[in-house]
């Protein structure tokens, strides 16, 4: 089949690899119809992030039919129509039953290994380095799904392609941030980042009644759609004094929610000491959430990109009280519930899928993702789309 | 069984006790001195040190005469589930008597705590000695992971062969037999 590869050096090609095969009794075979670009990526593209071998296929927001079936599944049979989530849990050990499957301890293929990275193995990924358990990603015509019962989901009639796509990362990651924020009806909530997760966290805080939303980046464009399609208020990073601004549109009191949201700066720069621990330099926006939240609220981080980060305001989170917390999304026990927000119309994504591509031009479409924000919020690929003929493509992108 | 404090033991004689049930080789006194994570009036001597000093890392391991640190797994099963037979749950039971082992219900209704460590200057079987490599404590904890994601989620995980593992020795990878190529 064809998928877009990493390489090495930086560079993605569309390449010829082997088929996926069923490597276990609970994994479904996938054709995809749809695979998006995600912030989350970004690191990885400009190799802040080790561990991707040649070959390995990107990409983890996917939707599309299933072709294959293990004998031990049981929710799925071919020709469903799944949305599956980025994450791969159990759905059986203590985590994942206490709907915290993105902590899931059965999600790595070597969980003694994957302690060394934070402490305890966690939920695997598609398209990741291997550390994440070594599951191929979705940029291609076929993926295979571990626990398929558990981390694919059947996409009613109702929901279009392009909006079931996002159900498979950004709208959990979003829905968590203001969920997990705590965001009761009467709140203001404040969203930095305006990508598909920042902007679908901005809409999941008006679904659960907060009362004002501001949303912060610097790209006119995404904050232009923000206002149009979250029902937020925005804040250009470039010309406001952040705080300030806040502090106005809240009475003085600072937002009870602070969600984090924010990606990309791939192009930063780092110091090699910086490549060496592996050291991000994104601490703007929390620590900025960390001092804009009011007394006693609750800033919740989804920047998933963010490894070591230096200078962190603790002084202001003790003496403010806060509640700082962080996840990866949730998928397995947000998604269906997503998924009947977006067949009642109430989650509508489909003006974040700003661009697609057919698989042969991922290449270009990860290009225009990650050098034009203002401009593709997410590109996403449409492998069954009938392509031009076979052959090696590179172009650098890093 | 099953309340917090009721500790049933599977002490390192199990593999071979493979006769009687699990509750058979309940031997509560001597589990209880001998879990890793029991109170501090029940820690075994090498815990108590490595809490007194929590900062200093122990030299551990089985060539000084001294047992390893345990290594533990909580499954999310009940001792029965988790030892159905009593024995050694596969593939644990490939340590054969290299490894102490002891099981005991997780406190707060979380399974079960099922601990090992290497016995000092003990052999390892055959296939576990070809695995060993320089870290039995990795061997062995590599082990207890694979029993519980076993017991949770009914299957070990295993990662999709890379490319360069199917190249075939023309060059090419074989499509599965039932698709055509993309
Ligand atoms: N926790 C999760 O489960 C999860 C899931 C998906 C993505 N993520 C993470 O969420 C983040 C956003 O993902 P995305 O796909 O929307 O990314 P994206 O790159 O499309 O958007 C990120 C936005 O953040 C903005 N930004 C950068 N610095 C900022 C600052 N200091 N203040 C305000 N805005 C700033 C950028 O301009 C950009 O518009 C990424 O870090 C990604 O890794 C987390
Ligand atoms: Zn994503
Ligand atoms: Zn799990």
């Amino acid at each position: 089949m064809r998928a877009l590869c990493w390489t090495s050096g930086g560079e993605l090609a569309v390449r010829q690899v082997p088929d996926p095969e069923l490597r276990n009794e609970h994994d479904v075979i996938v054709q995809v119809r749809r695979s998006a670009t995600c912030g989350a990526d970004l690191p990885l593209l400009a190799g802040r992030v080790t561990g991707l071998a040649a070959d390995d296929v990107l990409g983890h927001e996917f939707v599309g039919d299933v072709v294959e079936v293990g004998p031990a599944v049981r929710r799925h049979r071919v020709g469903d129509r799944v949305v599956v989530c980025a994450s791969v849990a159990c759905g059986g050990c203590w985590y994942c039953r206490q709907g915290l499957p993105s902590c899931c301890d059965n999600g790595s293929t070597e969980p003694a290994e994957a302690e060394a990275e934070w402490g305890h193995p966690v939920a695997g990924g598609f398209g990741q380095p291997r550390a994440a358990g070594g599951f191929a990603g979705s940029h291609a015509e076929y993926v295979r799904v571990p626990y398929a019962d558990f981390g694919a989901f059947t996409v009613p009639e109702a929901v279009g392609d392009d909006r079931a796509l996002f159900a498979s990362d950004a709208a959990p990651a979003g829905w968590m941030g203001a969920e997990g924020g705590e965001v009761r009806p009467g709140d203001v909530v404040a969203v930095w980042g305006a990508g598909a997760v920042g902007q679908l966290a901005a809409r999941s805080a008006w679904l659960l009644g907060a009362d004002r939303v501001v949303v912060v980046d610097r790209h006119p464009a995404r904050l232009l759609m923000a206002r149009q399609h979250s029902g937020a208020e925005t804040i250009d990073l470039r010309h406001t004094d952040v705080a300030a601004e806040l502090r106005e549109l809240s009475g003085g009191r600072g937002p009870d929610v602070c969600v984090e949201a924010v990606g990309g700066l791939a192009a930063e720069h780092r110091s090699l000491a910086d490549r060496f621990t592996g050291r991000t330099r994104m601490p703007e926006a929390i620590r900025e959430a960390v001092y804009a939240c009011r007394k006693g609220g609750n800033v919740f981080v989804l920047n998933s990109g963010a490894r070591f980060v230096d200078a962190f305001p603790t002084g202001a989170a003790v003496h403010k009280g806060l509640t700082v917390r962080g996840a990866r999304q949730h998928g397995q026990r947000y998604i269906p519930m997503l998924l009947d927000r977006m067949a009642r119309g109430e989650l509508r994504t489909e003006h974040l899928a700003t661009h697609h591509f057919p698989l042969e031009r991922a290449v270009e479409g990860y290009a225009l993702f990650r050098d034009r924000p203002e401009e593709c919020l997410r590109a996403v690929f449409t492998p069954q789309e009938p392509h031009s003929p076979p052959g090696d493509t590179a172009v650098r992108v890093a | 069984m099953g309340r917090v404090g009721t500790v049933f033991a599977v002490a390192g004689a199990l593999g071979a006790a493979a006769a009687g049930s699990a509750r058979a080789a309940v031997t509560r006194r001597r589990a209880a001195s001998n879990h890793p994570s029991r109170g501090a009036g029940t820690r075994p001597r090498a815990a108590m040190t490595r809490r007194r000093d929590a900062g200093t890392r122990l030299p551990a391991g089985p060539d000084d005469g001294r047992p390893g640190h345990w290594q533990v797994v909580t499954i999310d099963r009940s001792p029965q589930e988790v030892l159905p037979t009593g024995a050694r749950p596969e593939p644990l039971r490939r340590l054969g008597d290299a490894v102490e082992v002891t099981v005991r219900p997780a406190p707060g209704d979380r399974g079960t705590e099922l601990a090992a460590r290497p016995v000092p200057g003990a052999a390892w079987p055959g296939l576990a000695a070809h695995l060993l490599g320089d870290d039995p404590a990795l061997l062995v904890r590599r082990t207890l992971w694979q029993v519980k994601q076993l017991a949770e989620a009914g299957e070990q995980l295993r990662a999709d062969r890379p490319p360069y593992e199917r190249t075939e020795p023309d060059g090419t990878w074989l499509p599965p037999p039932d698709r055509p190529a993309g």
